[in-house]
């Protein structure tokens, strides 16, 4: 039972366009395991984001279809929480209102309300944003808006937590910043995480398996590289380190020799 | 003068001589400058203005800076006003009409006087009235403890600031009843694209039609179905607030669809995660995201609304400035153009005031406080 936690059979799926159907994702299998995180990578258009949202519930696959422990997967919900690209914050409410907006919808009825406050700053203390209950989106910096939006996806305390290129619009000192945060959320809750990324070091430093996708149209997944190295990681100590580069340098091979960027294939 | 930016002193000098050159006396342009800045508020050394002044910096310190926006934001909007009441003043003179010579402002100011004591001393008239009933009505009950008292109203007829009262309770009335109707239409037309396909031609159909063309239809329908006599909803009132009702949907309607169907994607994802219900999801997400866009509408339907009230109080004889400015040019006397006029200006300053009060009341309740709202 351990192995069967998500499973992702023959996902396939049509967008329809003027000239007929469009296939752009073509049989994918994947196994995640329970408290695994794992990267998807590749080149833009090649249905990254549609395989999270098919697992998000936000797509529909045409064909095959996603199992989350033992229960199809055929709408969104809570229990497989969404961090959005663009952090996704109500930007009239603050801070505090927005987690409390998860919080009071998902947990109606089972927290009272001392709880629900305690919940709410609990996870914006995860995410290191406590001194910014009251302040509106407009207020802070993008990357401590895609902290309350990681703080509000794990508010809901999800199974799976599905985050779409999560550090992808933030600068690079404020990106390290968050992955080495998020390194130490998923070792403390142990979530299941699959993450979508462009960017190679991360998906080698965070991930447990990195999932490479080829290119569209009717793209799936070209190969699976699993990440053997010991938790917690250091980004410094890895970046000397010869497995770590190994990893990294496959990967790369991966996205610019056997896939390069489609006009190259073509 | 080839200077691209102007400063206060030159603004004067402009002013003042445009012809003249820099090799002006010193002691003229000193003079110049001060009278400016008497006015600005600004102290400044007049030296270094008459001696070199493309080399000075035009914003040089915060008071200059200061000083262009004053007179950006004040004295060139009191030069205009003050250009057009000239240009009123000579042409009104000109023209001959079959009631006299057409007013000029100083007219048209004596009328707007005229009508201020009108009122006054129709208050007075009414304090006296009750003053005399209270003291009938008094005696009576001295002499009879058992004596039935009449209290009748007070029937003199409305003044020109009750005539204002009455129109703004009528546009309020018919706005807020439009309001009503239209919000809860666009949400739902926004969120759902049929019925926006359904009813997007009525509402294209109906937003240009006139209010003269709904009056008569009104009037007919309202005298059919209201029977009742009840004096606070007299059938001339309900028939111009319907009207404006029907004329100032539109712009809500339109503008709320707009607002509702443009939300970002990523926050109705954002309430598909979380499952919220259909009313939930409108109340926490799709209201408050529309809200800019529905006050816009807001702002634009009681424009609409406030033009067509006076047409409609016009020609339904509510008792408001339409009917003020129908009596006035029924009645032709001497005095009538300029108070006509006087109307003129005050509907325009009430209908720039519902603006203003609508947008202090957009600035409260927008979110996005970066928008720039004018």
């Amino acid at each position: 039972m351990k192995d069967e936690h998500l499973i992702l059979t023959e996902v396939t799926i049509d967008f329809p366009t003027k000239n007929g159907p469009f296939r752009a994702l073509d049989k994918v299998n994947l196994n995640i395991k329970k408290g695994e995180f794992v990267s998807l990578i590749g080149h833009s258009g090649c249905g990254k984001s549609t395989v999270l949202n098919i697992v998000a519930g936000l797509h529909q696959a045409t064909e095959g279809g996603v199992i989350l422990d033992g229960r199809e997967v055929n709408e969104p919900g809570p229990e497989r929480a969404v961090v959005f690209q663009h952090h996704s914050l109500l930007p009239w409410l603050t801070t505090y209102q927005n987690v409390e907006l998860a919080v009071k919808q998902i947990f109606k009825g089972k927290k009272s309300k001392a709880e629900v406050k305690d919940w709410v700053e609990y996870n914006l203390e995860l995410v290191h944003m406590s001194h910014a209950l009251d302040k509106l989106p407009a207020e802070i910096s993008g990357g401590m808006k895609q902290r309350v939006g990681i703080a509000r996806a794990l508010a809901m305390e999800p199974v799976v937590l599905l985050m779409d290129e999560p550090f992808g619009a933030l600068d690079a000192l404020t990106r390290a910043h968050l992955q080495d945060s998020l390194m130490e959320i998923q070792d403390n809750l142990g979530n299941t995480v699959i993450m979508i990324t462009h960017d190679v070091d991360e998906a080698v430093l965070l991930s447990d398996r990195i999932v490479m996708m080829t290119n569209g149209p009717a793209a799936t997944i070209g190969e699976i590289l699993s990440v053997d190295l010991d938790k917690p990681r250091n980004r410094i100590e890895l970046a000397d380190d010869p497995q770590y580069n190994h990893y990294r340098s496959e990967v790369l091979r991966f996205l610019y020799e056997r896939h390069a960027l489609p006009e190259k294939a073509a | 003068m080839n200077s691209i930016s102007i400063t206060p002193s030159e603004f004067s000098e402009m002013e003042k001589n445009d012809a003249e050159t820099i090799e002006k006396p010193k002691l003229s342009t000193v003079d110049s400058a001060v009278h400016s800045s008497e006015s600005l508020k600004t102290v400044k050394t007049t030296d270094t203005q008459t001696v070199d002044k493309s080399r000075k910096n035009p914003y040089e310190t915060m008071g200059e800076i200061w000083s262009m926006s004053f007179i950006r934001s004040l004295i060139i909007p009191i030069v205009g006003v003050f250009m057009f009441l000239g240009v009123w003043h000579i042409g009104a003179s000109q023209v001959q009409t079959s009631l006299g010579t057409l007013p000029g402002p100083v007219q048209v100011w004596t009328q707007f006087n005229g009508l201020i004591q009108e009122h006054q001393q129709e208050r007075a008239k009414e304090t006296a009235f009750y003053e005399r009933q209270d003291a009938r009505n008094a005696k009576k009950l001295a002499n009879n403890p058992d004596a039935v008292v009449k209290i009748r109203p007070y029937t003199g007829s409305p003044t020109f600031f009750d005539q204002i009262i009455t129109s703004l309770i009528t546009v309020m009335t018919g706005f807020i009843l439009a309001s009503l109707i239209a919000i809860p239409l666009g949400i739902i037309c926004g969120m759902s694209a049929g019925l926006y396909a359904a009813i997007n031609p009525l509402i294209q159909i109906f937003k240009p039609v006139s209010p003269l063309a709904w009056l008569p239809l009104v009037t007919i329908v309202v005298s059919a179905v209201v029977v009742t006599s009840d004096p606070y909803f007299p059938k001339a009132f309900i028939i111009s607030a319907i009207t404006v009702t029907l004329c100032c949907l539109w712009p809500t309607v339109i503008n709320t669809t707009i607002g509702v169907s443009q939300i970002d994607n990523d926050l109705i994802n954002v309430s598909k995660v979380l499952r919220l219900n259909w009313f939930t999801k409108v109340r926490k997400i799709v209201l408050p995201s529309a809200v800019p866009m529905i006050f816009g509408g807001l702002r634009l339907s009681l424009g609409i609304g406030w033009m067509v009230l006076i047409a409609a109080e016009m020609l339904a004889q509510n008792p408001g400035l339409g009917k003020f400015v129908w009596d006035e040019f029924q009645n032709g006397s001497s005095n009538s153009l300029g108070r006509i006029m006087v109307a003129v200006i005050v509907i325009g300053l009430i209908g720039y005031l519902l603006d203003k009060v609508m947008l202090i009341l957009q600035k409260k309740v927008s979110w996005d406080k970066n928008a720039a709202l004018r």
